[in-house]
C-alpha cells in the first residue's frame, strides 16, 4: 500500500492533481447547496435593497473597518435576543455584498441598531464616543461630519449591485444621485418615497445645508435590522421552519 | 546511494542547469511591466476617486522601478548569476521577512494600546490611524507580508536543496519576490486610506487581487518547474506541503475575491456573493488561510528545518503521508465553525464542527512527527536555542490545534464566539507556532546563506526565546481570562431574570487584560528586534561575541 504512494512522490503533476481533487471536495459539498436550498434563498416580506444614501453609508462602514469590532448577526440565544432583538434571518443580509456579519464584538452587535438611538445620539457618539460613554474604546469619527458626500458615484454603485444580483429598477438606477439628496430633504418630492417605500427621509447629521458622510453613515445605521416587521413575523410558520 | 552517485555528475552539469535569463524571458517581464504601467496611466487619468488615483500613481512608480531594476539586472555580470543554487532571492526574502515582521508586530502593539488607552492613542484629526484602518494593516502585515515572505523564501531554499536543482526560471523568482512586495505595499497603503473590501483577511481591493493572482501563478510555475528538473527521484515531504499551500491558496484567493468593481477607475467593488453564500465563501477562504497559509506552508518549514537543525531524519515517513492527505482533505471543510448559530443552515455548521474535531488527529500527527524527529537528540534542546525555538513552536501548534477543535464545538462556541478568546487562540497559533517556527528558520538560514560559521550570538537567541515566550504567555492567558469573562458576563442574569450587565460594563472589565495583552505584544516585539540585530551582525560576518562553549561529541 505504501508503494502506491510513490506514484505521488515521483510525479509532480500527479501530486498536483491529487492535491487539487482532495482540497476541492469540502468546498463543493458545503457551498454549492447554499445557492439552491430554500432556507438560504427564501425571501422575507419587508427586506428591500439599500437606498443610495444607505449604500453610501455602508461603504463608509466598510471603509472605516467597523466590521473589525462590530458584528451584525444576532444568534438565537436567550441573552442575545434579549439584548439585541430578534435573531437575524438569512434574508436580512441577502443584499449585502459583501456580508458584514463580523467575527468580534469589541463593541456591541449592530444588526438591529436601527431606531434604537436618535440621530443626535449617533452624531455625538461618532464625533466623540467617550463624551457619551466614558468607558468606550471606540475611535472618534468627527471627520465624517466635515466631509461632503460624493453623489456622482451613486449610479455606478447601483449598477454594480445590479450586476451581482440586487434587483434595482431602471428608475432607481437613473435617479440614484437625486435620490441621495432627496433622502435628507423632507421637502423633496414624493418620487423618492415611491421608489423606496418605508425608507427614512430626514436630515440625519443636523446640518440641513450640507450632505455629508455623517448623513450617510447615520442613515445606514438607522436602517439596520428594521426591514422585517417582527410583530407579524411567525418563526413557527411553515414557510419559516427550516 | 544511486542518487548520491549522480550528485557529482550534476555538479559537472552545473553550467547547463543554471538559470540564465533567456532574452524572451526578460522581454516578457518587460512586456508585463510596460502593460501594467500603461494600465496605471489610464487608471490615474480616468480615476473617479482620489484614493484610486493615488494608488494608480503608486503602482505606476512600482512598474517604472521594476523596469529600472530589470535594466540593471540585464547589465550585470552574468557569471555571478551562475551559482549552483539561486540564493540571492532567498537572502532578499530573509531581509523582507524580518522587515515586515517588525512592522506588523509594531502595528499590533499600537492597536493593542488603542484598546487599552483610547484617550492617548486615538487622534480625532488623523482618521487613518483609527483601529478599523490599522487592524487590517496588522493582520495583513503579519500574515501575508511576514508569513508570506517567510514561506516564499523558505520554499525557494528548500525546493532547491531537496531537489538538488537550481531554482527554475532565471529572472522569474525575482518577479515573484518583487511582485509580492508590490502587492503588500499596495494593500497596506490602501488600508490606511480606507481602501478595503471589508472581508476579513481578504481586504485588498480588486486590482491588487488581480496582480497577486498573476504573481501567484508565476510562483506556482517556478516551484513546479524546479520540481520537474530535480535530481532526486522522490519529492521530499516538505515540498508536498509547500505545493498544497501554493495551489490551494490560489483556488481560495480567486473564488473568494470574485467581485464587481463599480468602475475600472475606482477602487470600490461589490462581492459577487451576498449574505449567507458570501459568509460561507469568506470563511471557507478565511479558515483555510489558516489551514493552508499558516499551517500547511509552515509544516513544510518544520519538515525541512527541524530535521536539518537536529541532524536527525524525520520520525515517520508513513505518518507524514497519512497526516498530509488527511490534513489537506479535512481542513477545507472546517470553515463553517466560524458561523455557529448564525443564519447559515445548521447542517453546514454541524459538518464544519465535525470536520474540525476530526482535524485534531492529523494536526497532532504533524506535531508528533515534528517532536519525535528529536529522538536521540533531545539534549540539543539544552544547547541549541534555535532548535528549542522550533520545537516549542511545534508544541504551540499542538496546543492551538487542540484548542481550535474544542472551540468549534457548538456549545463551547456559543460562549467563545465574538469574544477575545478567539483573539487569544489565534495568537497562540500565530505567535507561538507561526512566529517561532519562522524565527527558527530565519536563524538557520542567515548563517547558511551568508556563509557564516554560526550566528553572531547564541546568547541573544536565548534572550529572544525567553522574552518572546513570556510575551506569548502574558498575551494568551490575558485573552483567555478576558474572553471567557466577557462571554459569561454577556449571558449573566440577575435574580429577577434580567440581563445582569450592560454591554459597556463588559468593555470596562476588559481594561486590565487589554493592558496585559499590550505588554505581552511589546515583549514579543522586543524579542524580534533583538533577532533583527543578531541577524544583521551575523550577515555582516561579525565574529561571535564570545567563544562558543565546546560541545561534547556523542559517542557513536
Amino acid at each position: 500500500m505504501w508503494r502506491f504512494h510513490r506514484l505521488f512522490e515521483k510525479h509532480t503533476m500527479i501530486l498536483l492533481i491529487g492535491i487539487l481533487v482532495v482540497v476541492s471536495i469540502g468546498g463543493l459539498v458545503q457551498i454549492t447547496p447554499l445557492f439552491f436550498i430554500e432556507s438560504t434563498i427564501e425571501r422575507v416580506e419587508g427586506v428591500r435593497p439599500y437606498t443610495p444614501l444607505e449604500l453610501a453609508g455602508r461603504q463608509i462602514y466598510i471603509r472605516e473597518g467597523c466590521y473589525t469590532c462590530h458584528s451584525q448577526m444576532v444568534r438565537p440565544l436567550r441573552d442575545e435576543v434579549e439584548r439585541y432583538g430578534h435573531y437575524s434571518l438569512a434574508a436580512e443580509s441577502m443584499y449585502d455584498h459583501p456580508f458584514q456579519w463580523g467575527s468580534k464584538r469589541t463593541g456591541p452587535d449592530l444588526a438591529r441598531v436601527g431606531g434604537r438611538y436618535s440621530d443626535e445620539w449617533h452624531r455625538d457618539h461618532l464625533i466623540d464616543p467617550r463624551a457619551l460613554v466614558p468607558e468606550s474604546v471606540m475611535p472618534p469619527y468627527a471627520f465624517l461630519a466635515g466631509r461632503e458626500l460624493d453623489v456622482n458615484d451613486a449610479e455606478r454603485h447601483l449598477r454594480a449591485n445590479r450586476v451581482v444580483g440586487v434587483p434595482y429598477t431602471d428608475a432607481q438606477v437613473e435617479n440614484a444621485a437625486a435620490d441621495m439628496r432627496a433622502q435628507v430633504d423632507p421637502m423633496s418630492s414624493f418620487d423618492f418615497e415611491r421608489r423606496y417605500p418605508g425608507a427614512l427621509v430626514r436630515d440625519f447629521d443636523g446640518d440641513p445645508t450640507r450632505l455629508t458622510e455623517m448623513d450617510a453613515i447615520i442613515a445606514y445605521l438607522q436602517k439596520l435590522g428594521t426591514d422585517v416587521d417582527f410583530s407579524n413575523y411567525e418563526a413557527e410558520a411553515p414557510e419559516n421552519l427550516r | 546511494m544511486e542518487s548520491r552517485a549522480r550528485a557529482g555528475e550534476a555538479m559537472i552539469r552545473t553550467e547547463t542547469i543554471t538559470g540564465r535569463a533567456a532574452p524572451w524571458e526578460a522581454a516578457l517581464i518587460a512586456a508585463i511591466l510596460i502593460a501594467g504601467g500603461f494600465l496605471t496611466v489610464f487608471g490615474a487619468a480616468f480615476a473617479t476617486d482620489p484614493m484610486f488615483k493615488v494608488q494608480m500613481y503608486m503602482a505606476m512608480a512600482g512598474f517604472v522601478l521594476g523596469l529600472g531594476g530589470l535594466t540593471f539586472w540585464l547589465g550585470q555580470d552574468r557569471a555571478e548569476q551562475a551559482t549552483r543554487y539561486h540564493d540571492n532571492v532567498v537572502k532578499a526574502g530573509v531581509i523582507a521577512s524580518m522587515f515586515w515582521g517588525i512592522a506588523g508586530l509594531l502595528v499590533g502593539v499600537v492597536i493593542a494600546l488603542q484598546l487599552s488607552f483610547p484617550n492617548l492613542f486615538y487622534f480625532p484629526d488623523l482618521g487613518w490611524t483609527n483601529f478599523g484602518r490599522l487592524r487590517p494593516l496588522h493582520t495583513s502585515a503579519v500574515i501575508f507580508a511576514f508569513g508570506g515572505n517567510v514561506l516564499i523564501a523558505t520554499s525557494f531554499y528548500v525546493v532547491q536543496r531537496t531537489s538538488r536543482a537550481r531554482l527554475a526560471g532565471g529572472l522569474w523568482p525575482w518577479f515573484v519576490f518583487w511582485g509580492y512586495q508590490a502587492f503588500i505595499v499596495m494593500a497596506g497603503t490602501g488600508y490606511l486610506m480606507g481602501v478595503t473590501q471589508g472581508r476579513e483577511y481578504a481586504e485588498p481591493p480588486w486590482y491588487a487581487d488581480l496582480w497577486l493572482t498573476l504573481v501567484w501563478v508565476v510562483y506556482l510555475l517556478v516551484f513546479l518547474a524546479t520540481l520537474w528538473k530535480r535530481e532526486e527521484k522522490h519529492i521530499y515531504v516538505a515540498n508536498w506541503f509547500y505545493l498544497a499551500f501554493i495551489v490551494t491558496i490560489a483556488m481560495l484567493h480567486i473564488v473568494n475575491n470574485l467581485a464587481m468593481p463599480i468602475s475600472f477607475a475606482d477602487w470600490f467593488s461589490y462581492s459577487a456573493f451576498a449574505g449567507v453564500q458570501d459568509a460561507l465563501t469568506q470563511w471557507w477562504y478565511g479558515h483555510n488561510a489558516v489551514g493552508f497559509f499558516l499551517t500547511a506552508g509552515f509544516l513544510g518549514i518544520m519538515y525541512y528545518f527541524i530535521p536539518k537543525q537536529a541532524n536527525r531524519p524525520v520520525y515517520s515517513y508513513r505518518l507524514s503521508i497519512i497526516h498530509f492527505w488527511a490534513l489537506i482533505f479535512l481542513y477545507i471543510w472546517a470553515g463553517p465553525h466560524h458561523l455557529h448559530y448564525t443564519a447559515l443552515p445548521q447542517w453546514a455548521q454541524t459538518l464544519g464542527a465535525t470536520f474540525s474535531v476530526m482535524l485534531w488527529m492529523p494536526s497532532w500527527g504533524g506535531m508528533i512527527n515534528g517532536l519525535m524527529t528529536l529522538s536521540g537528540a533531545w539534549d540539543k534542546l539544552r544547547t541549541d536555542p534555535v532548535l528549542r525555538m522550533m520545537v516549542v513552536s511545534v508544541a504551540f501548534y499542538g496546543m492551538s490545534t487542540f484548542e481550535g477543535p474544542m472551540m468549534s464545538v457548538r456549545t463551547v462556541n456559543a460562549l467563545s464566539h465574538y469574544t477575545d478568546w478567539t483573539i487569544g487562540h489565534v495568537h497562540s497559533g500565530a505567535l507561538g507556532w507561526v512566529g517561532f517556527v519562522s524565527f527558527g528558520a530565519l536563524y538557520c538560514l542567515t548563517p547558511w546563506l551568508w556563509k557564516r560559521e554560526r550566528l553572531h550570538s547564541n546568547a541573544l537567541v536565548e534572550w529572544h526565546f525567553w522574552i518572546a515566550t513570556i510575551g506569548i504567555v502574558l498575551y494568551i492567558t490575558a485573552m483567555w481570562v478576558a474572553g471567557i469573562m466577557q462571554g459569561l458576563m454577556w449571558r449573566a442574569y440577575d435574580q429577577l431574570g434580567f440581563l445582569q450587565y450592560s454591554f459597556v460594563e463588559t468593555v470596562e472589565a476588559m481594561h486590565p487584560y487589554y493592558i496585559i495583552r499590550a505588554l505581552g505584544g511589546l515583549l514579543y516585539l522586543a524579542g524580534a528586534l533583538l533577532m533583527a540585530y543578531n541577524l544583521w551582525r551575523t550577515a555582516r560576518g561579525d565574529a561571535p561575541a564570545r567563544a562558543p562553549v565546546p560541545h561534547a561529541v556523542p559517542a557513536e
